[in-house]
């Protein structure tokens, strides 16, 4: 897969309350809940953001609660993939579970300025920035977790493991 | 080479002989959460997978605990999907109405998570149940309907660090106020994808209330569990409550830790928390003059009977100061009803407090106590981010039920010992 976007900065720890706040909880739509997407981190991201756009994070983005809102409301928001230090476990499963493409790599976010372009391409394990061409290795996915990706994520992939068991 | 108690609990809910720290397992589940902020989507999986039945109608705990009462036409949709869900599934473990109570308060009061059990909950805070010696953890909705629909997941085994608590605790010093304390030497993911296994003299003789306080909080560290040995607490805890069969699991001598951190507790006094991390954390007499406009004394961290009663004892023959508003929240019907008996709501209401019934509502922001722009409140919960409980300028201090107490009545953070 290759994602090409430009870079939305955020800082470390930012926590699910932030990325969609629980008073929106109220409704599992992806199109209503990516309307308020990154609003408590910042109110205005969704109006200034395009699809394709990519947000990048600091150490342990979207700790706190287990709300699969949360990366629901990215993908929905059409953020073609998220880049950080670190993630928060429960984030790192969901985002997994239900398809939006995460990344981790530890010096892209010192490395660079908001707004500016990056290419990140999986199957390398590149981010490379456009403008000054500099290249960043990204953190391997996990055998498994690749898996996931390629069957469309867990409910595909349960789906497809349990027909084979079945035909067994 | 020994095993932790997380790795032996996860062991045995696979048919592996040998387990290690690292290593991706298919897990059987005892038992599989979701509230009503969770379990639609969950729902919605479940049925797109072409998920007829789940798994066990006994294994599945649905508690509409979140945006209740129905706070509005939404939350009441939501609400109305998980229950036709439910009825139409027949799920044992079904509650709502005058029956439900905060899901980590309930499940363990009703029996329904036991000592050895593997549970998965669509709520961060599923970790609670480590209190008893559960493997507990929170998931995604995602996650949730897969649990409904095999009756397995995938985990991967987590390293453990050990919490080694030694010391006498001081006057008003609780497991709220233990945990506050280690997530501020640790950090918000000082614990990232661990398990935080709490032993020592200090946790053995702590009760089960202060126990599941600090288990619940393990998620604010990052960690993938909290958990504690089950003792002879717990088992008289357990032996009213289970209508099935459980274990005792614990540590070997000589397994193997990612760190072993003690924690002398006699120097700890009573924590607080302040924006807008759990880790901000400060002890009480650092806490200089915090001027507060409300006072939250419930949850699933802090609203059990317990905790009702630290707070009854302050707040006895006292009222909360004028401008400041104090929420009590019993966390299940069981609480509300034994707090009625011993006297403890009439010192509520005499104390001008407002009595809500079972919710996960103010926690979270959702209602019934949200805060406006530059206000501030003190609470018994587990989160204090931007925005937890309302609006984004305002600000949440996470202390002890008796910190809260305490503070409700000179109107800024105190301790009990001011009053």
């Amino acid at each position: 897969m290759i994602f090409k976007g430009k870079v939305w900065k955020f800082g470390d720890n930012i926590d699910t309350d932030a990325i969609i706040p629980a008073r929106y909880l109220t409704t599992s739509d992806p199109l209503e809940l990516a309307a308020h997407c990154m609003e408590d981190a910042d109110p205005d991201f969704v109006k200034k953001m395009q699809a394709g756009d990519i947000i990048l994070g600091g150490e342990n983005f979207g700790c706190g609660s287990s709300r699969e809102h949360a990366p629901i409301a990215i993908k929905a928001a059409g953020v073609s993939c998220v880049i950080a230090k670190s993630f928060a476990r429960i984030f790192y499963r969901n985002a997994f579970n239900m398809g939006l493409p995460i990344f981790e790599s530890a010096e892209l976010a010192d490395a660079i300025k908001e707004g500016e372009e990056v290419t990140v391409d999986s199957a390398k394990g590149t981010i490379i920035i456009t403008d000054s061409n500099k290249s960043f290795t990204i953190n391997p996915i996990p055998p498994f977790m690749e898996e996931l990706i390629n069957d469309g994520g867990l409910m595909k992939h349960i789906a497809k493991t349990r027909g084979k068991n079945e035909t067994k | 080479m020994g095993n932790t108690i997380t790795e032996k609990i996860l062991m045995a809910h696979t048919g592996l002989k040998k387990i290690s720290a690292g290593q991706l397992i298919n897990a059987r589940v005892d038992i599989a959460l979701g509230n009503d902020v969770t379990a639609p989507i969950a729902i919605n999986e479940f049925k797109k997978a072409g998920g007829k039945k789940v798994f066990n109608k006994n294994k599945v705990a649905l508690v509409l605990d979140h945006f209740t009462p129905n706070k509005d036409i939404n939350s009441a949709q939501q609400c109305k999907a998980v229950r036709e869900f439910a009825l139409q599934q027949k799920i044992t473990h079904f509650y709502e109405g005058g029956r439900v109570g905060v899901e980590h308060a309930l499940l363990p009061e009703q029996g329904i998570v036991l000592p050895g059990d593997l549970v998965i909950g669509a709520d961060s805070h599923t970790c609670t149940y480590g209190a008893l010696g559960a493997f507990a953890t929170g998931v995604g909705s995602t996650d949730l309907a897969a649990a409904m629909l095999t009756g397995e997941l995938w985990l991967k085994v987590p390293q453990s660090i050990k919490f080694v608590v030694y010391g006498k605790l001081q006057k008003w010093v609780s497991g709220k106020d233990l945990i506050l304390h280690i997530i501020g030497r640790i950090g918000v993911d000082g614990a990232l994808y661990q398990a935080m296994e709490f032993t020592g003299e200090t946790i053995g003789k702590l009760p089960m209330a202060d126990r599941f306080s600090m288990a619940n909080m393990a998620i604010e560290a990052g960690a993938k569990n909290g958990i504690f040995a089950p003792d002879k607490i717990t088992a008289d805890f357990i032996k009213k409550r289970a209508k099935r069969k459980y274990k005792f699991y614990a540590s070997d001598a000589d397994a193997v830790y990612s760190d072993i951190i003690e924690i002398n507790a006699a120097k700890i006094e009573p924590q607080v928390a302040f924006p807008h991390l759990p880790s901000h954390v400060k002890g009480i007499s650092k806490a200089g003059r915090v001027k507060i406009d409300q006072a939250l004394i419930g949850s699933c961290t802090n609203g059990r009977i317990e905790d009702l009663r630290i707070a009854a004892g302050i707040l006895k023959n006292r009222r909360a100061a004028s401008h400041v508003r104090l929420i009590i929240v019993p966390a299940t019907p069981e609480i509300y009803k034994q707090a009625l008996k011993e006297g403890l709501l009439d010192i509520f209401m005499k104390a001008d407090a407002i009595i809500s019934p079972p919710s996960c509502g103010a926690c979270l922001g959702g209602h019934m106590g949200i805060l406006a722009e530059g206000e501030r409140a003190v609470a018994t919960t587990n989160r204090n981010f931007v925005g937890r409980m309302g609006h984004t300028k305002s600000e949440v201090y996470l202390a002890s039920p008796a910190v809260a107490a305490a503070s409700a009545v000179l109107g800024k953070i105190a301790s009990p010992e001011e009053l």
